[in-house]
């Protein structure tokens, strides 16, 4: 990530966002607009099944009826949904390897650090026999460019592809379990994204094959004027594990861009998913211009009994955040968990919690979020923990913490139980502190300079979030939290 | 070596003026004592010195090792080698007082342009200062001054000034709350700090401290300002007839 910028003027204000630079790559693009054409043409491009474009159709009619959600503590100028590409490709057919990849793209993913070539490591982390592997799969605005480690998972049984190769490899598959998790008419973006999804990726473990390594996916939007709805299916048949792990980019532009994706997971009898997202969309300007507006639908459901899936979220991005992973604990014995850091600087807005619904007998819960304001940002947490009829002996814990920085931002709490089980135990702790000027007076004191002092508190904070996230990751999360907070003292 | 020098110095926290005028020198290899009765100024001094937001220098000069510290912020004092002893440590959630120790050591030598120190030094040199201060490793783990007793908290102090080591150490009531076994701990540290390279100033309420430590110079400070000085003999006569005299002395 310290290579060098394509312009000097990039390289200037890329201090605070590394990740802002332009990949100037021939485009094609659908023009702007949204009709029934615009989805055939999608669906033509990518030569999908009849019944795939009936699907997206059928969610493309719905979402028309659907008014735009206005419950969500975030606040933007209406978007104009005709204003938005919702198809974007560097020209070309698909490189069939990573040699008939334009030099330009690989440039890019070397300075974002992400290994297109199988004998790289993620950027900076240290060749050790003892760290687990990473296979990537490499989506740039609609596309996916390649998936790495292909031929090795194959061995195992284990499909990694783009979801438009499962469409083609693997109908079956996602005609099973496509939109059974979040249906298209669940909500507005989830509905719009069913209409026009591009790409993302799909995963199947098959019955107790445990993923030799981790999956990265990786999101970029690079074009202008274009929105990324990218489309993420993973099935872990029984007794299976992966850990999935999802990162994304974006240049520094000065209009808003929209990227509204859908996460589908699904853990079947003794099946566990391990689902990791460090998010550093470009979040706008000191002033608040530009940015992304990530308004995303992420749910698993734990299908069999003793299921597992386990969400952690570290949020360092976005103009606005409005994202929600949950997991409905429909097998007895499963597990849900959510681990979210959300920070918010400048005028960032973030909407953003958990809902844990509890169907099956003996099911648990865990929601720990930690939210981080600092500037004129905006930092909201909204849960949603049921406890169904046949939820026997249902837990949930929930801790929900917020931390200020400075005086002008806020933090909110927005929990809500709905219980139908008197054995039923829910537990929500709940805090709100603040970067007080004694900390920093005593950290300054013993000659740790305030921003450093601030990154360290806020690591502190976030402790048992970050833990939670591969090695790798955590890493990188950690950098990301301290650049995030530039500025925030003064 | 003059490590600290006050002349007439003038200061006020949020407008309202608390120092009237001071005049001290330490140089280095002393031991001085500041005594006085609650809200004379004590805490205000050290907030001054220390270049706290809030703190105005409205007449009068501050020089440290020296230099005048006019313009210096916070850290940039500190990294010169000022440390203050807090009269209340205050407690830093989520952050473990090994991490705490190591960022802060690793700054002071950033600033010399050395290396961050080597992670099994640091330990060894921590464990070895803890254990001189009966704390425990397990100290270490806890979250810094979170949950700990008033005496742990003062002998935290203490084992921040044994590693970071500064020129100046200017202690604030480090032995208030403590019982008899702590103020001795305490005192050891102190003791084993001092050398004839830094100075000392122990502000103090209680002549008790002065058992343990051997100073060489008493200021009785009342209403923001200096009124007596004298060696450790005054101590005693202030505990003797209590401040009251000495102000308009
Ligand atoms: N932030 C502040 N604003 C106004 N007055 C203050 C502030 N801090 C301290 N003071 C006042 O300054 C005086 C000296 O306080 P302090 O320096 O704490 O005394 P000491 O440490 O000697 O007990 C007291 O009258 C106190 O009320
Ligand atoms: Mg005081």
């Amino acid at each position: 990530m310290s290579e060098q910028s394509p312009s000097a003027a990039h390289d200037f204000i890329g201090k605070e966002y590394a990740a802002g630079f332009v990949t100037d790559i021939e485009q094609e693009t659908i023009p702007p607009g949204l009709d029934e054409a615009v989805i055939k043409e999608i669906s033509e491009r990518k030569n999908e099944p009849e019944w795939l474009l009936d699907w997206r159709l059928q969610a493309y009619r719905r979402w028309l009826e659907m008014p735009e959600p206005t419950w969500a503590k975030v606040d933007y100028e209406p978007i104009d949904y005709q204003a938005i590409s919702y198809f974007a490709a560097p020209t070309g057919d698909k490189p069939k390897s990573l040699d008939e990849v334009d030099p330009e793209l690989l440039r890019t993913y070397e300075k974002l650090g992400i290994p297109l070539h199988e004998q790289e490591m993620l950027a900076g982390v240290e060749r050790d026999p003892d760290t687990p592997r990473v296979a990537v799969d490499a989506i740039f605005d609609s596309v996916s460019l390649t998936t790495t480690f292909k031929k090795e998972l194959q061995e195992h049984g284990v499909i990694y592809c783009s979801f438009g190769e499962a469409v083609e490899n693997h109908p079956e598959l996602v005609q099973q379990y496509l939109g059974t998790v979040v249906p298209p008419s669940d909500n507005f973006y989830a509905a719009l994204n069913s209409a026009v999804f591009s790409d993302g990726s799909f995963v199947y473990i098959p019955k107790g094959v445990r993923c030799p390594m981790e999956l990265l996916s990786y999101f970029r939007i690079n074009a202008q004027n274009t929105g990324q709805f990218e489309r993420t299916l993973i099935i872990a048949d029984e007794g299976s594990y992966a850990s999935y792990l999802e990162g994304c980019t974006a240049p520094m532009r000065d209009e808003n861009q929209l990227h509204a994706a859908v996460v589908e997971l699904v853990a079947l009898e003794d099946a566990s998913i391990k689902y990791s997202t460090v998010q550093n969309w470009y979040p706008g300007d000191e002033e608040g211009n530009g940015g992304i507006y990530n308004f995303v639908t992420k749910r698993g459901v734990c299908r069999g009994a003793r299921s597992h899936i386990s969400w952690t979220q570290v949020e360092t991005g976005s103009a606005i955040t409005w994202k929600y992973p949950s997991v409905i604990l429909r097998g007895d014995n499963s597990v849900g968990e959510f681990y979210s850091v959300a920070i918010t600087n400048n005028h960032q807005q973030a909407d953003t919690g958990s809902k844990m619904t509890h169907i099956g007998r003996n099911t648990s819960s865990t929601i720990i979020s930690k939210g981080i304001s600092a500037g004129s940002s905006s930092n909201a947490y909204r849960g949603r923990v049921r406890m169904n009829p046949g939820a026997k002996q249902a837990r949930n814990f929930t801790q929900c913490d917020s931390l200020l920085i400075g005086g002008k931002c806020a933090a909110h709490t927005f929990p809500t139980i709905e219980s139908q089980r008197s054995d039923a135990i829910v537990e929500h702790e709940a805090t709100t502190s603040k970067v007080s000027e004694d900390q920093l007076f005593l950290c300054r004191q013993r000659g740790i300079d305030a921003e450093k002092a601030v990154a360290m508190i806020v690591n502190g904070f976030c402790k048992e979030v970050l833990r939670e996230l591969p090695m790798e990751f955590a890493v990188e999360a950690s950098k990301l939290l301290e650049v995030s907070l530039e500025g925030a003292v003064g | 070596m003059k490590l600290l020098e006050l002349r007439g110095l003038v200061a006020s926290v949020d407008e309202k003026q608390i120092l009237n005028g001071i005049d001290l020198t330490v140089n280095a290899g002393e031991v001085h004592a500041i005594m006085g009765p609650n809200g004379s100024g004590k805490s205000t001094l050290s907030n001054v010195l220390a270049g706290r937001d809030g703190y105005t220098v409205t007449e009068g000069d501050i020089e440290l090792m020296g230099t005048p510290v006019n313009g210096m912020s916070v850290e940039e004092r500190a990294l010169t080698g000022l440390f203050l002893g807090f009269q209340h440590p205050i407690e830093i959630p989520g952050v473990t007082n090994m991490e705490f120790l190591k960022v802060a050591i690793d700054s002071h030598r950033i600033s010399i342009g050395e290396e961050e120190m080597n992670t099994r030094d640091f330990m060894v040199q921590v464990r070895d200062i803890s254990k001189r201060l009966e704390l425990s490793t397990e100290f270490l783990k806890r979250f810094v001054n979170v949950g700990f007793s008033g005496g742990e908290k003062k002998r935290n102090e203490i084992l921040q000034l044994m590693l970071l080591r500064p020129r100046l150490a200017f202690l604030d009531e480090t032995d208030s709350g403590l019982d008899v076994d702590a103020l001795q701990v305490v005192a050891k540290g102190i003791n084993e700090f001092r050398s004839g390279d830094n100075g000392v100033v122990l502000v103090t309420h209680y002549q008790r401290l002065l058992n343990y430590i051997d100073v060489d110079f008493v200021h009785i400070m009342v209403n923001g300002t200096i009124v007596k000085s004298g060696d450790a003999q005054l101590a005693h006569e202030v505990e003797a007839q209590g401040y009251a005299g000495l102000g308009k002395a």
